[in-house]
């Protein structure tokens, strides 16, 4: 296995290994297997080699760089970086290079991180495959013919291929979560509002929420660490100081009370390869420590159909900015309406119309109270059943996405087939919740599987504590 | 769809909107299952957090540059966003 981020930062601070030497070995990774896997919108070899060279400079001068010295990181290319093109996928923004940086981009360079590319995702992150990216499809790099899940799947694939330790995405829907899982990853989605959306192009403003990928559960804390901090420049930022992620982490599950969520692993299509791991998590649980019993949720079956209503019509207003008036395509028209709606029609895929169709249908007089305004009603009821959930549990488990990877192709003619891999991951999303998911085991076809450990709101220590007991057990 | 694509200011070809007619109908009936619910009295979620009105302090900070947002315009003249006729536009 590939060194973690915590074991690079180590050895980099301890002057064990430059973080020169560590980003050019991933660097010459990424030369060998990128072509065939695709995860990066674009490699930063320069910046990179540069950036590393003055982690190496402050260290040699008695400065500590950070926690995260020298540790290679990739973002997905949805998060604005100075200066260096960031495209959300989209031939809208191609070309692009955004006055200012993330937040979390900032919080990683002063972290002592070293950024290595920007990873491919569906356009504006709307998709479960990375099909819909403009510039082409990512690979899973478990068998390249099929897709990595997304919308984060170059975050994902990046990680899984050793490109970087570290990794980060956004999850709206469940898009840190689902490619973590079919690329047999940790993928850790946020209580929303624990990290700053400040510089990150929003999809659906009440939902979106950036974490990490990494490949053990606690590089993913240590990210957390980084990028989880109060920001006066998102009001939806949490004000709080929050826990010390990497410190807080416990061994064990002893007398930790865990559910089952039934709903999303009895649900219409999960494999019983998946099932079966949600069910041996559990019984390693229990032969840990802990109270295994099975939950219901029951309104979290109507969370695919509440999601695809909130999340395209908060899309729709998100994304009426690309206009062609301040920052990327342009086609020209006679007047600015025209302009407008054939910069719109030139700039944006398939499924980003059809998201705008379907959001601003669910928004126009007539049918706000029928669909969005009911979406929004359910949403209440999910939260009340996650509550009555979690005053007897403290973790849930349920799969993290109902199947192994698909093949490349093998959805994207039929939009409701691809919404429906998100089945087990829009419920926590629609909450608020923090929910993460950590590779257990293989399916069908020796391909990765992921369970997803869901927690109440600001629990991510309890959650990764599980996490990291499911994680010893496969080790 | 033609009026859905005007307020969305789409334009679509007339492939696209008979493609997406059909696609939209599928979804649309998949959500019909809400309509079995019973939601009365239940309040709306616009948002998880129990955050509102959060304020920062009214201070005078950094700012983009003018010129380098300007630079990444589409076009730009004077010190502004310059686009085609609005007014007296068909």
């Amino acid at each position: 296995m590939t060194q973690t981020a915590l074991d690079i930062a180590a050895d980099v601070r301890a002057r064990r290994r430059s973080a020169r030497e560590v980003v050019d070995e991933h660097l010459a990774t990424i030369e060998a297997r990128e072509g065939e896997v695709h995860a990066f919108n674009a490699v930063l070899a320069e910046e990179a080699r540069r950036t590393a060279d003055a982690v190496d400079g402050s260290i040699a001068a008695g400065d500590d760089p950070g926690p995260l010295a020298g540790v290679p990181v990739v973002v997905k290319d949805n998060m604005c970086t100075r200066g260096i093109p960031t495209t959300c996928g989209s031939r809208i923004l191609e070309g692009w290079r955004p006055p200012y940086d993330a937040t979390v981009v900032e919080r990683l360079r002063e972290a002592g991180a070293v950024l290595v590319g920007k990873t491919n995702l569906d356009e504006f992150a709307m998709g479960s495959s990375t099909e819909n990216s403009a510039f082409g499809p990512t690979g899973n790099p478990h068998d390249l013919a099929r897709v990595p899940g997304g919308s984060s799947g170059g975050s994902a694939a990046a990680v899984a291929a050793g490109f970087a330790p570290l990794a980060l995405g956004s999850d709206t829907g469940g898009s840190i979560r689902q490619p973590a899982a079919l690329c047999g990853v940790v993928g850790v989605k946020p209580t929303y509002g624990l990290v700053s959306r400040y510089g990150l192009v929003a999809f659906a403003s009440s939902l979106d929420q950036i974490g990490p990928f990494a490949s053990t559960v606690a590089d993913a804390a240590a990210a957390l660490d980084a990028i989880a901090v109060p920001d006066p420049r998102d009001s939806t930022c949490i004000p709080d100081a929050r826990p010390a992620y990497v410190e807080a982490l416990q061994t064990g599950a002893d007398g930790l009370r865990v559910g089952i969520v039934e709903e999303l692993t009895e649900a219409d299509g999960v494999e019983p390869e998946v099932r079966n791991a949600v069910e041996r998590a559990a019984s390693v649980l229990e032969a840990g420590g802990a109270h295994v019993d099975r939950v219901s949720v029951p309104s979290a079956v109507y969370g695919i159909s509440a999601y695809y209503l909130i999340a395209p019509a908060e899309a729709s207003s998100n994304l009426a900015r690309y206009d062609g008036v301040r920052y990327g395509l342009r086609v020209e028209g006679e007047d600015v309406g025209t302009m407008n709606a054939r910069t719109r029609a030139a700039g944006f895929g398939d499924e980003v119309k059809r998201r705008i169709m379907l959001g601003t249908y669910a928004l126009s007089a007539g049918y706000f109270d029928a669909y969005y305004g009911k979406a929004q009603k359910v949403r209440t009821l999910i939260i009340r059943d996650f509550a009555r959930a979690y005053e007897t549990h403290n973790v849930l488990l349920a799969p993290t996405t109902p199947t192994v990877a698909f093949k490349l192709g093998e959805k994207t003619s039929d939009p409701l087939a691809m919404y429906l891999s998100d089945v087990c991951t829009v419920p926590s999303s629609l909450a608020g919740h923090p929910a993460m998911s950590v590779p257990f085991g293989t399916g069908a076809d020796n391909l990765p599987v992921g369970v997803q450990v869901l927690a109440p709101p600001l629990a991510e220590v309890i959650m990764l504590r599980t996490a990291q007991a499911l994680e010893e057990s496969v080790r | 769809m033609e009026h859905v694509a005007r307020l969305a200011r789409l334009s679509l070809t007339d492939d696209e909107a008979e493609r997406m007619v059909g696609e939209l109908s599928g979804i649309l009936e998949h959500v019909e299952d809400l309509a079995a619910i019973d939601l009365d009295g239940v309040p709306p979620t616009a948002h998880p957090l129990p955050l509102v009105n959060v304020l920062r302090a009214d201070e005078v900070g950094p700012t983009l540059d003018r010129e380098e947002v300007l630079a990444a315009a589409p076009d730009a003249a004077d010190g502004r966003f310059r686009v085609p006729r609005i007014l007296d536009a068909p």
